[in-house]
């Protein structure tokens, strides 16, 4: 796939969707519509999970399970103070810093809002050397929105979708972009193996949907398609950057090790062959800490061999995530070349 | 035994990389097993036995695995930074040598610190293998390593790398030569990733399913100068473990393996461990609850290149699992 035949479009719906964590139906709308005429089987689990399968032409073949997550860190009103004043919890991994002064939607209707702090005029030189603590933060609905707001409503960052020359950059991009790439890949499925997707919910706040996903599904082996954090800006000294995680414009990050899962070492050498048989860039994610939903996959059951495969994204987790359009691309094709080529015969040598 | 602990110790098998170990255990146990089968994440499972009137399915648990580290980054001039696997620590690595499972060989060196007090952080750590520049680099990110240490027979006391868990692997390839007759459907379970949080042994007793786990690994001790608060020492015989921070012993585990060691007398000490757990935290979680234990060999200097332990305590560990794997259980 060219970078000009992106799904653009779904993409753009998909960052603009609010799902923060344990609230994805916005999100889960958008995939149903676009998987129910690509699959042969789809079902919402009890935890919301979206599980579409399309099933192999010849048998026996090989079940793979492909998952994304549908939710998003965020935020969580938890009380309402005075005129549209509103006590918020976090819901995953935000930085607090990343919080004062940012626009934020409220709520099933979007209410517009600001998460306020006193301006630079009223501040003191000390004070502004540390950082706000987030209890002393407020979501600002203005009078208007007094009573509108629920304990429970989640909010995010008020960031539309935009392109930008090479770039996409928008909210939530982890992962929807891996949710938009997992919609492409069932819709190009190969017909030789069973593609079991999954749309899983509460990544974020500990691959709690992907668990029980992976029981139902029971697959034969498993990838997890996210989205990992490019940390690769120059240093400020200009000493060479040893820890940039993943780079933007170095194709797709496959992982070897994170904080949750030991990839299968099988699973990661056939990414690796598969990319160079077809020249795809890809890069290894530095193995350290995080995780994704391969982490719970792989411990479901008698064990499923996992790996994962993510587009490298600038300031994850904040208000605004910058990705590149090739990076996309090539993780689209080295998934959809891998998949092609995948066999049982993957797994018939021990894990090693 | 001496001989089968040091092969053990000195292969190379880092967590979620155990394949050579698996090998060298498979070749062993090979004779003595009634069935030997590989899981999806590498676990190594051995029976012996078919379950009769009195008997339990029971799976026992040694990890393969050990800590060791993986590569992050190559830098121009060819060194190499690092990341841990598993409960390494930063003052074991300085001066320490690695040993790439593909073969590579190397030693950690650390930038300048600004006071010779303090310990390097993994960050200011990097491992020479001898090349000078990343173009004749001969690893790569995401190539992984162990501590390399040569056994140290000391008569009554073993050291070595990676005693923990090689010791139970030999302690349970051992048991399996020595059991005869049991009633017991017995699983010897070779585990995978056990450094990294007990992910091996989740999936392996999901197959399984047993009805009654028992790990088998080392535990901590508080005979060193100025060491931990413990009453657990070296040489006075295998613990049996009432807790850990992962696991409460079922009680009735506890007196079954008490009974038959002082029925068998076979010197034991009862273990409580502040820190750290092993494989039966996961197990006695698996499916709807599986009744745990863990029969656990003292070991100093846990996590660094050389964890010693006791020679005698290794072969009444053998001698009391054995015991218990050998006559018809009742819990009680």
């Amino acid at each position: 796939m060219d970078p000009q035949n992106l799904p653009l479009d779904l993409l753009e719906r998909l960052s603009n969707a609010c799902g923060v964590s344990g609230d994805e139906g916005e999100v889960r709308k958008i995939v149903l519509e676009a998987v129910k005429p690509l699959a042969d089987e789809v079902k919402v689990d009890a935890l919301g999970n979206v599980l579409a399968i399309k099933k192999a032409r010849g048998e026996p073949a090989l079940r793979v399970m492909l998952a994304a997550h549908m939710d998003e860190v965020g935020l969580m009103i938890v009380d309402e103070e005075e005129g549209g004043l509103y006590k918020f919890e976090i819901v995953g991994g935000i930085d607090p810093r990343q919080l004062p002064g940012k626009p934020v939607w409220v709520g099933k209707d979007r209410l517009p809002g600001v998460i306020g702090a006193r301006p630079i005029h009223l501040t003191t030189p000390e004070e502004r050397k540390s950082a706000i603590a987030a209890e002393s933060l407020r979501i600002d609905l203005g009078p208007e929105g007094g009573k509108k707001a629920k304990p429970g409503d989640r909010a995010v960052f008020a960031t539309p979708f935009k392109v930008v020359g090479p770039s996409v950059m928008g909210k939530a991009l982890d992962d929807r972009l891996g949710v938009a790439t997992l919609i492409t890949l069932l819709e190009r499925a190969p017909s030789h193996l069973e593609f079991q997707a999954a749309f899983t919910v509460q990544e974020e706040i500990g691959l709690r949907g992907a668990r029980v996903a992976a029981y139902t599904l029971n697959p034969d082996l498993a990838f997890a398609l996210d989205a990992t954090p490019a940390n690769d800006l120059p240093t400020w000294d200009g000493s060479e950057n040893t820890t940039y995680n993943a780079r933007l414009g170095h194709g797709p990050a496959v992982y070897v090790a994170d904080g949750a899962t030991l990839s299968d070492p099988r699973l990661v050498r056939f990414l690796l062959q598969t990319a160079a048989a077809h020249h795809i860039p890809y890069q290894i994610r530095q193995p350290g800490g995080g995780g994704t939903d391969a982490g719970a996959i792989h411990r479901q059951r008698s064990g499923i061999p996992s790996a994962s495969v993510s587009v490298p994204i600038r300031h994850a987790h904040s208000a605004v995530a910058v990705a590149r359009l090739d990076d996309w691309a090539n993780t689209i094709n080295l998934m959809l070349h891998t998949l092609q080529a995948l066999t049982p015969d993957i797994l018939a040598p021990e894990r090693s | 035994m001496k001989e089968l602990i040091r092969k053990l110790v000195e292969a190379a098998g880092p967590s979620g990389y155990e394949q050579s170990v698996r090998d060298l255990i498979k070749e062993e146990v090979t004779p003595y097993a009634d069935e030997i089968r590989v899981d999806a994440l590498g676990n190594l499972i051995v029976r012996k036995g078919q379950k009769r009137e009195g008997g339990l399915r029971i799976m026992t648990a040694a990890h393969m695995d050990e800590i060791g580290v993986i590569v992050t980054h190559i830098e121009d001039d060819g060194f190499v930074r690092f990341t841990t696997i598993g409960g390494v620590r930063p003052h074991t690595c300085l001066g320490g040598r690695v040993q790439f499972i593909n073969g590579v060989r190397g030693v950690i060196g650390g930038e300048k610190l600004e006071s010779m007090d303090r310990v390097h952080s993994f960050d200011k750590l990097f491992i020479d293998i001898g090349a000078t520049s990343k173009a004749d680099c001969p690893v790569k990110v995401g190539d992984v390593a162990v501590f390399e240490r040569p056994f140290l027979d000391l008569g009554k006391r073993l050291v070595a790398k990676a005693m923990d868990d090689r010791i139970a692997c030999a302690i349970q390839i051992e048991t399996l030569r020595r059991l005869g007759n049991t009633p017991n459907e017995i699983y010897l379970v070779f585990t995978t990733q056990e450094e990294v949080g007990t992910r091996g042994a989740t999936p392996a007793a999901f197959g399984i399913d047993p009805e009654l786990g028992l790990s088998v690994d080392v535990t901590l001790t508080g005979d060193t100068p100025k060491g931990i608060k413990m009453a657990v020492a070296l040489g006075k015989g295998p613990a049996i473990k009432v807790r850990d921070s992962g696991m409460l012993a079922d009680p009735r585990i506890v007196r079954w393996m008490v009974e038959t060691a002082e029925k068998a007398n076979i010197p034991y000490q009862l273990e409580v461990l502040d820190g750290g757990s092993t494989d039966a935290r996961a197990i006695q979680l698996v499916r709807a609850g599986v009744p745990s234990g863990c029969l656990s060999i003292p070991c100093r200097y846990i996590h660094s290149p050389s964890e010693m332990v006791d020679y005698d305590d290794v072969q009444n560990a053998v001698a009391l699992l054995v015991a218990l794997l050998s006559n018809p259980i009742t819990l009680g």
